[in-house]
């Protein structure tokens, strides 16, 4: 769901200079930096899963348009209130602020976690490229409900799809960067068509008289977004679901605090409000159009239950849809490889970034002809944001809150210890909380991470009470003289 | 030449939007029409953005 941009570029040409020091005030940038890089990042091919996956949901019209607004407002202030002080504050990359408090080796095991969902979001983002392969080649495509690769043709489409972009990521992304970056503006309006020629084909096949933009919202109740039981294997979906699930399937990147990496280069911290940029428009107007186009695809034909962008881009767009199709996929996808082979290098040092990439580029290809991760893609958006977020909580209680309880912040770097075994516990104990929450029926994954951050929070205090003991004498010592 | 492709590139995608707005509104556009002219906008957004976009994102 990432796509590379003017900061990211800007930080990868600085990023030798800052990786491990406060970014300086001349290297900062200003608001409409952030603007463009929010509105291009969160407009991508997943989106064109997640809008369908909505409707296969069941989900109402009120229920998707206000829980899409006020989970998306969450968003933006969990990115204003919890990540951008501290960024612009010390100004570091997450990896050296999480090195300061959990230690080196630590740090390693949250780089493979995070490599390892880079690796099959990039597969998510390779599938959706290859469905626009089947609308040129006859061959059968994984269905709704789907979890093997259900033809050789797909696995084929998968498997070139998947190893053309393997060897751009492999090779340097810069070029695929910047030519997202010119997709992008042009990205962003085919969505927004798919919206209006879809609604349009749904006045046409329903002969709804629209006369204004009541009659607009009727159609939108009765036809689109029509509520009731989800498709068969979907779970229901309410405004909650909506809501939390907007709120929380950027997760990683805003309570998780990974974008302190990017808004560290922030002039101000309220510039994280260009989030919203990304939010609203892919998060609101990009899911619901691409909802727009499966919903009248169910209406035309109520079986066909499956969710392509590819076929289902081409009916509304033709060629140009195709390309958006394509295009969304792998200018997301190159960078996801990219970042989890970074990932991933950091683990074995020794090891080139081509061959690291070119391994991990081919794991996500072969993740990619499953598509149970691309069909289940709610889920695992929320078990992603789950299992990073906890991060991002011993980070804010590290920064603002252990002082106060007389505990030692940066406690690794303090203690020269390179594995927080306080931070670790505090990582791994709500997860495994959350998902025993889940799995015994008593929380929804996409509601389980609220509770989690807090359980995430406490723990860590409580453990560094236990855990700090034995060097707050020296710390203490050394401080006094 | 840079401001040139600038404006080509911009009226492209005003292209790229008014064929939708024209299907959506009932304005005498059939949808085949509306995929033709989406194609040959996005061929020109492509040609014509890069000369100036190219070169800013360096």
């Amino acid at each position: 769901m990432t796509q590379q941009s003017q900061v990211e570029q800007n930080q990868e040409q600085v990023i030798g200079e800052f990786e491990r020091q406060p970014v300086p005030q001349n290297a900062l940038l200003g608001f409409k930096s952030f603007i463009g890089m929010y509105a291009g990042e969160h407009c991508a091919g997943t989106e064109l899963m997640i809008g369908p996956l909505f409707i296969a949901a069941g989900v109402s019209a009120f229920d998707v348009v206000v829980g899409l607004l006020v989970g998306n407002a969450l968003a933006v202030l969990s990115w204003m209130l919890l990540c951008a002080p501290i960024a612009t504050r010390s100004r570091l990359t997450l990896y050296y602020q999480l090195e300061k408090i959990c230690g080196r080796n630590l740090v390693t095991l949250y780089n493979l976690a995070n490599g390892v969902m880079f690796c099959f979001l990039a597969g998510a983002m390779i599938t959706v490229s290859a469905t626009a392969v089947g609308v040129w080649f006859d061959f059968p495509m994984p269905g709704l409900n789907d979890l093997y690769p259900n033809s050789v043709g797909w696995v084929l489409a998968v498997g070139v799809v998947g190893g053309l972009i393997t060897v751009v990521a492999a090779s340097g992304y810069r070029m695929v960067a910047k030519f997202a970056n010119i997709a992008a503006p042009w990205m962003v309006l085919v969505f927004l068509a798919f919206g209006l020629i879809g609604l349009k084909q749904f006045i046409t096949a329903t002969n709804a008289d629209i006369q204004s933009v009541s009659d607009i919202w009727t159609l939108a109740k009765t036809q689109i977004w029509k509520g009731g039981d989800p498709l068969p294997g979907q779970i229901k979906f309410t405004f909650w679901h909506i809501m939390f699930f907007a709120w929380f399937c950027n997760m990683a990147m805003h309570i998780g605090m990974s974008d302190l990496s990017v808004i560290r280069f922030a002039k101000k911290s309220w510039y994280a409000v260009a989030s919203a940029a990304g939010m609203y428009v892919g998060h609101f107007m990009a899911w619901l159009c691409a909802s727009i186009l499966y919903a009248y695809q169910l209406h035309l034909d109520p079986s066909q239950t499956d969710v392509l962008p590819g076929p289902m881009a081409f009916r509304a767009a033709g060629l140009a849809g195709i390309l958006c199709v394509i295009v969304a996929g792998w200018t997301t996808a190159n960078p996801t490889i990219y970042r989890a082979g970074l990932a991933f290098q950091a683990i074995m040092p020794n090891r080139s970034r081509f061959a690291v990439t070119l391994i991990t580029g081919i794991i996500a290809t072969i993740s990619g002809m499953f598509p149970a991760i691309a069909m289940k893609l709610l889920g695992f958006v929320a078990l992603y944001g789950l299992i990073l977020m906890p991060m991002g909580a011993v980070i804010f209680v590290d920064f603002w809150l252990i002082k106060k309880f007389g505990l030692q912040s940066s406690y690794a770097e303090v203690s020269k210890t390179s594995f927080n075994w306080a931070a670790f516990l505090a990582w791994v104990m709500p997860v495994s909380v959350c998902v025993w929450l889940f799995k015994a029926g008593i929380l929804d994954i996409y509601f389980v991470s609220l509770p989690g951050w807090f359980l995430a929070a406490i723990l860590y205090i409580l453990i560094s009470m236990i855990y700090q003991k034995k060097i707050r004498p020296q710390i203490n010592h050394k401080q006094e003289s | 030449m840079k401001m040139i492709a600038q404006i080509i590139s911009w009226i492209s995608l005003v292209v790229l939007m008014v064929p939708s707005v024209l299907f959506l509104a009932g304005k005498m556009i059939s949808l085949d029409q509306v995929k033709w002219v989406m194609l040959l906008a996005t061929i020109l957004w492509f040609v014509t953005a890069p000369i100036w976009m190219w070169k800013e994102s360096k």
